[in-house]
C-alpha cells in the first residue's frame, strides 16, 4: 500500500483538489465552482476525486487545506494542515518550476505576486480592499460581450490592434469599454484591450514597482486565458510559463505541505455523505456582538470561531 | 450647564492618565468612553464623511457613546495632518445631530506654551486650578511614560508567555490600579510592583527569536481595535514585536532632538508621522529586523507619502515590508492570510540566511 496526500484549495469562485503520491505524482485532480457553498462544493468534489484513485494501491494518509474557506473546510475534513494560500501557491509552483523567481497569480477574487529567491519566498503582495483586475471582472465582461469566458483568450489573439481601455479601476474600465464598443471598436480588439487592462491593473496595483525577475510563472484561473498570458509577455518583455495545472497550484502546494509535515491522519472520503451544519450565533456578551460560527458534524459541535475575546468561547 | 463631565476619545491605554489629570488635577468629572467595539465604528461611520480617515470615525463614535454615558464637555486636539481640522468638523457634526455639549478645541494649543493650553480650558471652568494641575502634571506624564515602557516590554515578551493570557491579565490589572493613583509616591509604588511583576512572568524565549517592527500612522498604530489587534496576532505567532511610536517618544520626551539626526531618505518632513515612520524603518533595517509592518488608515496622506521611501529602504537593506491600509470594513480573514504568509516568509528568509 502506498501513501497518498490530499490537498484542497477552497477559493471564493472555485474549489480545487489534488491527490499526490510520495513522488510528487498527481494521481487525482478536480476543479469545480464553489458557488458560495464551500461545504457543498467539497462534498461534490470528493466523490469525483475518489473515482480517480485506485484504493488497492493508495491510501490517503494526510490532508491539507488552503483558500479563503480553509478554516471551515479544515475543521470538517479534520486536516493536518491549514495554510494560507500565499505559502501554498509558492510551494506548489516551486515543485514544478524549481528555478522560478516571480509568480503572478490571478484568481477569482484576489490576485497576488510572489517573489522567490533560491527556493525561498522573499517578498509578496496581495490586492487590497478591492477585487479590481481579477477573474470575477473578466467573467462579468465576457457576459456583457456575449462571449464565453473560456473563449476569451482565442478572441483576444485574433486582434491586431487592441483597444486602449482605462485600467486604473475596473468600474472605470467597464464604462470605458462600453464607450469604445459604442463608437465601433470590434469585439476582438475590445477583448484584447481588456486583457491588457487586466495586466496593467495587476502590475500597478499588486506588482507596485516590485522587481520582476524571470523565470516568471503565471497561475490561477485567469492564467487559462491565453490573451492575458500574451498581454503579460508583451508588457514585462519576458516569456511567461503557464503549467497545465496552473489552476491547481494552491491545492498541490498544500498537499506537499501536508506530506512534509510528517503528521498522518487517514482521510475518510465518507465525509461527503455526512451532514455538516454551520450556525452563526451572536455572542451578545458585549457591544461587539461577534458573530460566532459553530460547525456541527452529524449534529455534534466540532469547532467554533469568530469571537474576539475570551467571553465568546464556545466549548465543545 | 450643570456639573462638568469631560471626555476625550480613546487612544490605546492613555485614557487612564487623562482620567487622573482631569479628576485629580482639573477637579472635574471624567467620562472614559465606553470600550471601542464594532458598534462604536458603526456609529462613527454613519455620521462621518465617507472618505475621511478612520480615526475620525472612531473619535466620533467615542464622542457619541460618551455623551450617551453622561459626558457634556468634549475635548479634541490638533496635529500635523487632517487631525488639525477634526475638532471643527466633529463639533459641527455633533451640533447638527442636536447634542448639547461644550466643545474644547485644543488644535491651536502648543504643548510647550502652557497658556495656549489653559486658556481654552478656562472657558469651561473659570476657576481653573492652575497650581493644582501644575503639581499633578509631572506625575501624569510619568504615568503615561510608565504605561509606554510597560507596553513595550509586553510586546517584546508576550509572544513567549508560558501561561496564555498572563501578560494581558496583569496589564488590565495594572491599568485599573493606575486609575486610582493620586500622587508621585503612589505611582512609584505601583511602578515598582508591576515592573517586577511583569519581569517575573514566566516566558519561554528561543535563542534568536523573529523580530518584527511595527510602524505607521499615529492613531491606527496606537489604537489596537483600529488595527485589528495586529500586535496580539503577531505575538501569538511567537515573535518579538517592536514599536517606537507612542506618546512618550513623540510628545513627552523632547522631540527637538529628533530633528537633528540625518538620513539620506528624508531631507524634508512630509508631515505628521511620515518622518518617524521612515526613520524607524531605516533604523530597524540596519538592526537587521526580520520584517517590518506598516499600518495606516485608508487615505492617510502623510503615510501614503512614506510608502515609496519604505520601498527603497526595503530594497536597499533587503528587509521585507508588509503594508496594511485599514478602513471601516476590512475582512479579518484577509488580514490573517497576509500575516500568516508574512510569518512563513520571514521564517524562510531566516532559514535561508543560516
Amino acid at each position: 500500500m502506498r501513501k497518498a496526500y490530499l490537498g484542497l484549495d477552497i477559493g471564493s469562485i472555485s474549489t480545487k483538489g489534488v491527490v499526490i503520491d510520495s513522488d510528487d505524482k498527481i494521481i487525482s485532480r478536480e476543479y469545480i465552482w464553489t458557488k458560495a457553498d464551500p461545504v457543498g462544493a467539497v462534498k461534490t468534489l470528493l466523490p469525483l476525486m475518489k473515482e480517480q484513485i485506485d484504493f488497492n494501491e493508495y491510501k490517503v494518509v494526510s490532508t491539507g487545506v488552503t483558500g479563503s474557506a480553509r478554516k471551515l473546510i479544515g475543521a470538517i475534513t479534520d486536516s493536518v494542515i491549514v495554510k494560507n494560500e500565499i505559502t501554498a501557491h509558492a510551494i506548489g509552483t516551486m515543485s514544478i518550476y524549481p528555478d522560478v523567481r516571480t509568480i503572478f497569480e490571478i484568481g477569482g477574487q484576489d490576485s497576488k505576486i510572489i517573489l522567490i529567491d533560491n527556493g525561498f519566498i522573499i517578498d509578496y503582495a496581495m490586492n487590497t480592499l478591492c477585487a479590481a483586475g481579477t477573474g470575477a471582472f473578466l467573467s462579468t465582461q465576457a457576459e456583457r460581450l456575449g462571449v464565453d469566458v473560456e473563449d476569451f483568450g482565442e478572441f483576444a489573439l485574433k486582434s491586431t490592434k487592441p483597444t486602449r481601455i482605462a485600467a486604473r479601476c475596473t468600474v472605470f474600465a467597464e464604462s470605458d469599454m462600453i464607450h469604445k464598443a459604442q463608437i465601433g471598436h470590434t469585439k476582438e480588439d475590445i477583448i484584447a484591450g481588456l486583457c491588457e487592462a487586466i495586466v496593467t491593473n495587476y502590475l500597478n496595483n499588486v506588482g507596485k514597482g516590485k522587481k520582476i525577475t524571470p523565470p516568471i510563472v503565471f497561475q490561477g484561473g485567469v492564467s487559462k486565458n491565453i490573451g492575458v498570458v500574451r498581454a503579460f509577455e508583451k508588457t514585462v518583455g519576458n516569456s511567461v510559463s503557464v503549467s497545465e495545472n496552473s489552476h491547481l497550484m494552491g491545492a498541490l502546494g498544500v498537499a506537499l505541505i501536508a506530506r512534509e509535515s510528517g503528521t498522518e491522519r487517514d482521510f475518510d472520503f465518507s465525509i461527503a455523505n455526512m451532514s455538516f451544519v454551520t450556525k452563526g450565533v451572536e455572542c451578545g456578551r458585549c457591544a461587539n456582538n461577534c458573530e460566532i460560527i459553530c460547525v456541527y458534524k452529524e449534529g455534534v459541535l466540532i469547532d467554533s470561531w469568530g469571537n474576539r475575546c475570551e467571553k465568546g468561547v464556545i466549548r465543545k | 450647564m450643570s456639573e462638568t463631565r469631560v471626555t476625550f476619545p480613546h487612544l490605546g491605554s492613555y485614557c487612564v492618565p487623562i482620567e487622573v489629570l482631569f479628576k485629580e488635577g482639573v477637579g472635574v468629572d471624567y467620562i472614559t468612553p465606553p470600550q471601542i467595539t464594532q458598534k462604536t465604528m458603526e456609529i462613527g461611520n454613519k455620521y462621518s464623511p465617507d472618505f475621511v480617515c478612520s480615526p475620525f470615525k472612531y473619535n466620533l463614535g467615542n464622542y457619541i457613546e460618551s455623551i450617551e454615558a453622561g459626558a457634556n464637555t468634549l475635548i479634541q486636539v490638533g496635529g500635523a495632518c487632517r487631525l488639525q481640522y477634526y475638532g471643527e468638523l466633529h463639533e459641527q457634526i455633533l451640533r447638527d445631530l442636536g447634542y448639547d455639549f461644550e466643545f474644547i478645541n485644543l488644535s491651536n494649543a502648543k504643548l510647550r506654551k502652557l497658556r495656549t493650553l489653559i486658556s481654552p480650558l478656562m472657558k469651561v471652568n473659570p476657576q481653573f486650578p492652575i497650581k493644582k494641575v501644575a503639581r499633578i502634571l509631572p506625575m501624569v506624564v510619568a504615568m503615561a511614560k510608565f504605561i509606554d515602557e510597560t507596553e513595550d516590554f509586553i510586546r517584546k515578551n508576550i509572544g513567549f508567555e508560558v501561561k496564555k493570557g498572563s501578560f494581558e491579565r496583569y496589564h488590565k490589572r495594572m491599568l485599573n490600579t493606575l486609575r486610582s493613583v493620586k500622587t508621585k509616591k503612589e505611582l512609584a509604588k505601583v511602578t515598582t510592583f508591576y515592573t517586577k511583576a511583569f519581569r517575573n512572568l514566566p516566558v519561554k524565549r528561543p535563542n534568536n527569536p523573529l523580530r518584527v517592527g511595527l510602524l505607521g500612522e499615529y492613531y491606527t498604530i496606537m489604537e489596537p481595535f483600529s488595527n485589528h489587534f495586529i500586535e496580539r496576532e503577531l505575538a501569538s505567532m511567537g515573535m518579538v514585536v517592536d514599536r517606537w511610536m507612542n506618546i512618550s517618544h513623540t510628545t513627552l520626551t523632547n522631540p527637538k532632538k529628533e530633528k537633528e539626526r540625518k538620513s539620506k531618505y528624508t531631507r524634508y518632513d512630509m508631515g505628521a508621522t511620515c518622518r518617524a515612520t521612515i526613520d524607524r524603518a531605516e533604523y530597524w533595517a540596519k538592526k537587521k529586523y526580520d520584517g517590518i509592518i506598516h499600518v495606516k488608515s485608508f487615505g492617510c496622506t502623510p503615510e501614503t507619502d512614506a510608502i515609496p521611501v519604505l520601498r527603497n529602504i526595503s530594497e536597499d537593506y533587503n528587509v521585507p515590508i508588509l503594508y496594511f491600509s485599514f478602513d471601516s470594513q476590512t475582512s479579518e480573514m484577509g488580514i490573517r492570510t497576509r500575516l500568516e504568509a508574512f510569518h512563513d516568509m520571514i521564517i524562510m528568509r531566516k532559514d535561508q540566511k543560516k
